[in-house]
């Protein structure tokens, strides 16, 4: 196995380890050389979703990402914890570009999807942000109708070309976003009349609808009661048999019961990445132990 | 009379000098004897004042009151002799009060607290003074003219004298004739021509300034446009009386048509213009202040800008720029120089923005500007137009203060 | 399952266009606005430039007996036409005045009538021929030019163009603004200090408020109606005084100040209310000591603003007569007077074109006030504005 390169930033199999499913991912400090193709196993060449190389980010003259290498896999929900301020929004944001929104960033390094730089001249924004989907931190559903919510985007995109189309679509992700029996008789009343857990899913739904690849996920449930968060979780589980899941979240618990793969920001820097249960059982920093086992955050 | 009055003054600073002093003096010693006093002596002194000078003042504005209004025969002298009078009993009263037990400082911000309430119900005498007087007024016309034939009646006619003071003394003749439609026609046309360029062009300015601008330009044009709200309605008049109603006539004449130099058209587009900075800073709020989270939700569903601002962010201020648009409607309405100098002095039921036409708020200067008689019809005829045009933009205002609540309470909701 | 960014971007390429054609189209608007604010300003500019240039002739006044008689054989006849009437007529009283200058004759720079004014300008050209010749030959010995127009700025309104000035306005317009604040300064911060630091909460309150508010709305005219009618029939203020043009004004400011006064107050954290109360002052000791120092940078930039607004009013003065004709200048609350938007309205309708220039004169001066006014405040905010 050719891994010399791709251990930084992959979850790997550790040698030392028999087990299947534990990898070892301990971020090292050698940079990998830019110029240099990365070579890559071929199983994971066809699920790699995201491909995250050398990313620092500034804001202005303060530096809130640095050097971040990452792989993203398809159909696995990958969580980002550390504590507040370490970059881990700021990162998930520039995965659909949503940092260009602010004057003052200045990106430096490679997203890659599809094989394209997300970051190139070339790059349409509003493209990349049809395939790469995002759900916020507190609900934000339209000001409009339940049905308008999850019907605009799509309709905007010209998924859909008959009436029937579109009742069939947004049934489809309202069923997805695990929402339709609470509110299929009411579809026509404002969004904003559903309760929050119910405008978070009203939210996942709008995103889904687009059918987008990766769904971007920024502390979605911090805003939820236990109930409502437990019914996200399970959605989340879900979903990735059709989409890429990134989560931030703060909540280390929800990390572990959801993720697949788990990577801890601190000041700007990825620490570490790895598989969750080896990230939880067995932290190969003494940072991320920290962390984890609540000694700060 | 001024020399009385300015003696009286000194008479009273000079007491209310004695009281503070005494009373200091007096409070001072008491507190020298080791008693332990409920306030400082400065406070004392100061309800000493209080009492020598407040029920003296209060007495004499009372009685000049009562002189203006019943036109009573009290002579000033025996008025203001009696003030000090009491001023003097008053003074005795404070000076006595510097007891241990009282509570002077208590006492003075009683009256502080009064005086404050009492200042802020001026505003509401305010709104009934308009209220009264207009209505009282109004009542009286109504008695000499009928209030149907005024809200139906299509030929404003005040009468010859006031055509006269117009000098177009031939055209009129006949009876007076108080018909108000031409007035409100002519109000409305010249609204909805200020709306049509205020409207779109204020919402442009603060749709580009709040989602396109960079920062730079926003700091930038900001106080530019707001140097426009500032200038004085007047000045409008006269851009829209000198340079744009001939230019209007020029323009008119290019394509063949026969415009007055006092077409609606002229002080309908300076009016616009004059409304643009009210619109746009009321909108640019607004907008503002659409949760950022909407346009954040829009964009990441792959959603051009365009189309998140058309489809998202106007709709959730749809409450507010309606709400400012009735307020600069309420505006428009209301405003009176710019029609005064620019637009006509003839009441015209006309579509044709090209023609003269007049509107409500000059029928009520040319009706309160001439050498009229105040208990005229053609005066009083003022009034009722004044009653109508308060209770239409007060009508407006309480819509747009209802629908701007609407908004602010939507996205607190929203905002969880 | 999704489309590639190529297929996308294929898509995308007419929404794009949609949305840029949205974007240039709003900063039009914006551009627009911006330059009908320039067109505007320049407008006025060319317009009330003239206006600061008055054409003086120069010529030689002989002061004897004939002139005191008739003042218009002062001056050789040929350039008499040229000189304004406004010359003549105090005349004799200025030799009554002054015995010494009998018998002599004074060669003196004296305003021209504004015909020549107008023709020297290049605006029109209402001269007799045989006076056109007269003049031009003074032009060339340079005994008849455009100077600075003190006049503008020391004399009242006249009939005669070249003797308009703006003094007279100007002082009715100070005296009507010291009116207006004393009486809508005062009422209005007790009012806001009322609504903002003692006001319980209840029914009382909410209609003062909802009052304020409403006010701020009332079309200004109305305000001269309730003038009229409660100062003028009721009270019996003296009509086109001062006095209840700056009555009149204070009610229409009163809510400006009120708003502006509440807005200042309101920024003052309630931290520092806290710890007063802490170390025991009371309710009014808080305001007065605490909380006022610290919020009359907000409340006077508000009253300022205020003030600016209420100098540029004309509607509600109309209607209480102070467009009157005022030649002379007189500092007092009672007498009959004017002020600079209701000059500049009385000569927006005067016939003469010669008028016209000092409409635009008197604008350029009202406005050069007002956005000194506005700079003030702006200047004031940003000096003294606390973030807490």
């Amino acid at each position: 196995m050719n891994d010399t390169t791709l251990q930084n930033f992959q979850p790997q199999q550790d040698q030392s380890l028999a087990s299947g499913d534990t990898v070892r991912g301990q971020y090292s400090d050698a940079t990998p050389d830019k110029g240099q193709p990365v070579t890559r196993n071929e199983s994971v060449e066809e699920n790699l979703s995201v491909r995250v190389r050398d990313l620092s980010l500034w804001y202005g003259e303060h530096q809130a990402l640095d050097d971040i290498s990452i792989d993203v896999f398809a159909n696995t929900v990958t969580a980002l914890i550390g504590p507040s301020g370490c970059g881990k929004s700021t990162f998930l944001r520039c995965l659909n570009r949503m940092n260009d929104l602010i004057s003052s960033v200045r990106i430096k390094g490679l997203v890659e999807m599809d094989g394209r730089d997300v970051n190139a001249r070339g790059m349409d924004e509003v493209a990349l942000r049809r395939r790469v989907g995002m759900v916020f931190q507190k609900p934000n559903p339209f000001p409009k109708s339940i049905f308008e919510n999850v019907a605009y985007a799509p309709r905007m995109h010209d998924m859909v070309s008959r009436k029937a189309d579109q009742d069939e679509l947004v049934e489809r992700a309202l069923r997805d976003a695990g929402l339709w029996n609470e509110v299929k008789d009411k579809l026509h009343e404002p969004g904003t009349s559903l309760s929050g857990g119910q405008q978070q899913r009203l939210c996942i739904a709008r995103a889904i609808a687009v059918r987008p690849d990766v769904i971007l996920m920024d502390e979605p449930t911090s805003a939820l009661d236990p109930i409502s968060t437990a019914t996200i979780e399970d959605l989340m589980d879900k979903l990735k048999q059709d989409f890429t899941i990134v989560t931030v979240t703060h909540n280390m618990q929800q990390a572990a019961r959801v993720a697949d793969y788990t990577a801890f920001f601190h000041l700007g820097e990825m620490i570490e990445y790895n598989a969750t249960k080896q990230m939880f059982a067995n932290p190969h920093t003494k940072k991320a132990e920290d962390y984890i086992t609540g000694r700060y955050g | 009379m001024n020399i009385v009055f300015l003696l009286f003054c000194a008479v009273l600073v000079v007491l209310g000098g004695i009281a503070f002093t005494l009373s200091r003096a007096k409070a001072a010693r008491v507190r020298a004897t080791g008693t332990t006093m409920h306030a400082q002596p400065d406070q004392y002194a100061w309800f000493a004042v209080l009492v020598t000078a407040g029920p003296a003042l209060l007495v004499s504005a009372l009685g000049a009151f009562v002189l203006l209004l019943m036109g009573a025969d009290i002579p000033t002298f025996y008025l203001l002799a009696a003030s000090l009078v009491i001023a003097l009993i008053g003074l005795v009263m404070g000076l006595n009060q510097v007891r241990s037990d009282f509570h002077a400082r208590r006492a003075i911000e009683g009256v502080i607290r009064k005086l404050l309430a009492a200042a802020a119900m001026i505003s509401i005498l305010t709104t009934l003074g308009i209220l009264l007087s207009i209505i009282s007024e109004a009542l009286r016309f109504f008695q000499m003219h009928s209030f149907w034939d005024f809200v139906t009646g299509t030929t404003w006619n005040p009468g010859a004298s006031f055509l006269s003071a117009a000098g177009r003394g031939d055209e009129g003749g006949s009876a007076a004739q108080f018909g108000s439609i031409p007035l409100f026609a002519g109000t409305f046309m010249i609204t909805l021509i200020a709306m049509l360029v205020a409207i779109p062009f204020g919402l442009g300015a603060a749709i580009y300034m709040v989602e396109f601008a960079p920062l730079r330009i926003r700091k930038a044009a900001k106080p530019v446009i707001e140097v426009l709200a500032g200038i004085p309605t007047v000045v409008y008049g006269v851009f829209a009386a000198l340079t744009v109603a001939p230019l209007v006539v020029d323009i008119a004449g290019l394509f063949g048509l026969d415009a007055s130099y006092s077409n609606a058209l002229a002080p309908g587009l300076v009016m616009g213009i004059m409304i643009i900075p009210f619109i746009s800073s009321l909108s640019d709020d607004v907008i503002n202040s659409v949760p950022n989270s909407l346009r954040e939700g829009a964009l990441a569903l792959g959603i051009t800008k365009a189309e998140m601002v058309r489809n998202v962010v106007v709709p959730a201020a749809a409450p507010g720029i309606i709400s400012a648009s009735l307020l600069a409607v309420s505006r428009a309405l209301g405003e009176t120089m710019i029609v005064v100098m620019a637009a006509g002095m003839r009441p015209n039921l006309t579509a044709n923005p090209l023609e003269d036409m007049t509107t409500v708020t000059v029928s009520i200067v040319a009706a309160l500007t001439g050498d009229q008689e105040f208990e005229s019809a053609q005066t009083l005829s003022a009034f009722a137009l004044g009653l109508v045009l308060f209770i239409v933009t007060l009508t407006l205002n309480v819509v747009s203060v209802f629908m701007i609540r609407r908004f602010r309470e939507k996205y607190r909701v929203n905002n969880l | 399952m999704s489309q590639s960014f190529e297929e996308i971007s294929a898509q995308l390429k007419k929404r794009h266009r949609r949305s840029a054609r949205m974007k240039w189209m709003t900063m039009g608007a914006l551009i627009l606005s911006a330059a009908f604010l320039v067109v505007f300003i320049s407008d006025m500019v060319v317009r009330g430039w003239p206006a600061f240039q008055q054409a003086q002739i120069q010529v030689e006044v002989s002061y004897d007996e004939q002139s005191q008689k008739l003042p218009l054989a002062a001056v050789d006849e040929d350039v008499r036409p040229l000189i304004s009437r406004g010359f003549f007529r105090p005349l004799p009283r200025k030799m009554e005045n002054n015995p010494a200058l009998m018998g002599t004759t004074q060669t003196q720079w004296v305003i021209a009538d504004s015909r020549v004014d107008q023709y020297l300008k290049g605006n029109e050209d209402r001269l007799r021929p045989a006076d056109k010749e007269t003049l031009q030959a003074l032009v060339e010995e340079g005994r008849a030019e455009l100077k600075f127009n003190t006049t503008f700025f020391t004399t009242g309104d006249s009939k005669m163009p070249e003797l308009a000035g703006i003094a007279s306005a100007a002082i009715g317009t100070v005296m009507t603004m010291l009116v207006t604040m004393a009486v809508c300064f005062p009422i209005g911060v007790m009012t806001a200090v009322y609504l903002e630091e003692f006001a319980p909460d209840n029914k009382l309150t909410q209609l003062i408020e909802i009052n304020i508010n409403n006010l701020a709305a009332v079309p200004s005219i109305l305000f001269g109606l309730l003038g009229l009618a409660i100062y003028i029939s009721f009270f019996g203020v003296p009509r086109s005084s001062p006095l209840v043009g700056g009555l009149t004004l204070a009610l229409m400011t009163l809510p400006v100040i009120i708003i502006s006064t509440r807005a200042a107050l309101r920024s003052v954290p309630d931290s520092i209310r806290h710890a007063a109360f802490g170390v025991g002052c009371s309710r009014w000791q808080v305001v007065r000591d605490h909380v006022l120092p610290v919020s009359l940078p907000g409340i006077l930039t508000g009253s300022i603003i205020g003030l600016a607004q209420a100098m540029g009013e004309t509607a509600p003065l109309i209607i209480v007569g102070m467009v009157a004709f005022i030649p002379d200048a007189s500092i007092s609350i009672t007498n009959a007077s004017t002020v600079m938007p209701a000059q500049i309205f009385t000569w927006a309708s005067e016939p003469n074109s010669a008028f016209a220039e000092k409409t635009a004169g008197g604008i350029l001066v009202l406005l050069a006030v007002l956005i000194f006014l506005n700079a003030l405040a702006v200047w004031l905010r940003n000096k003294f504005e606390r973030r807490w």
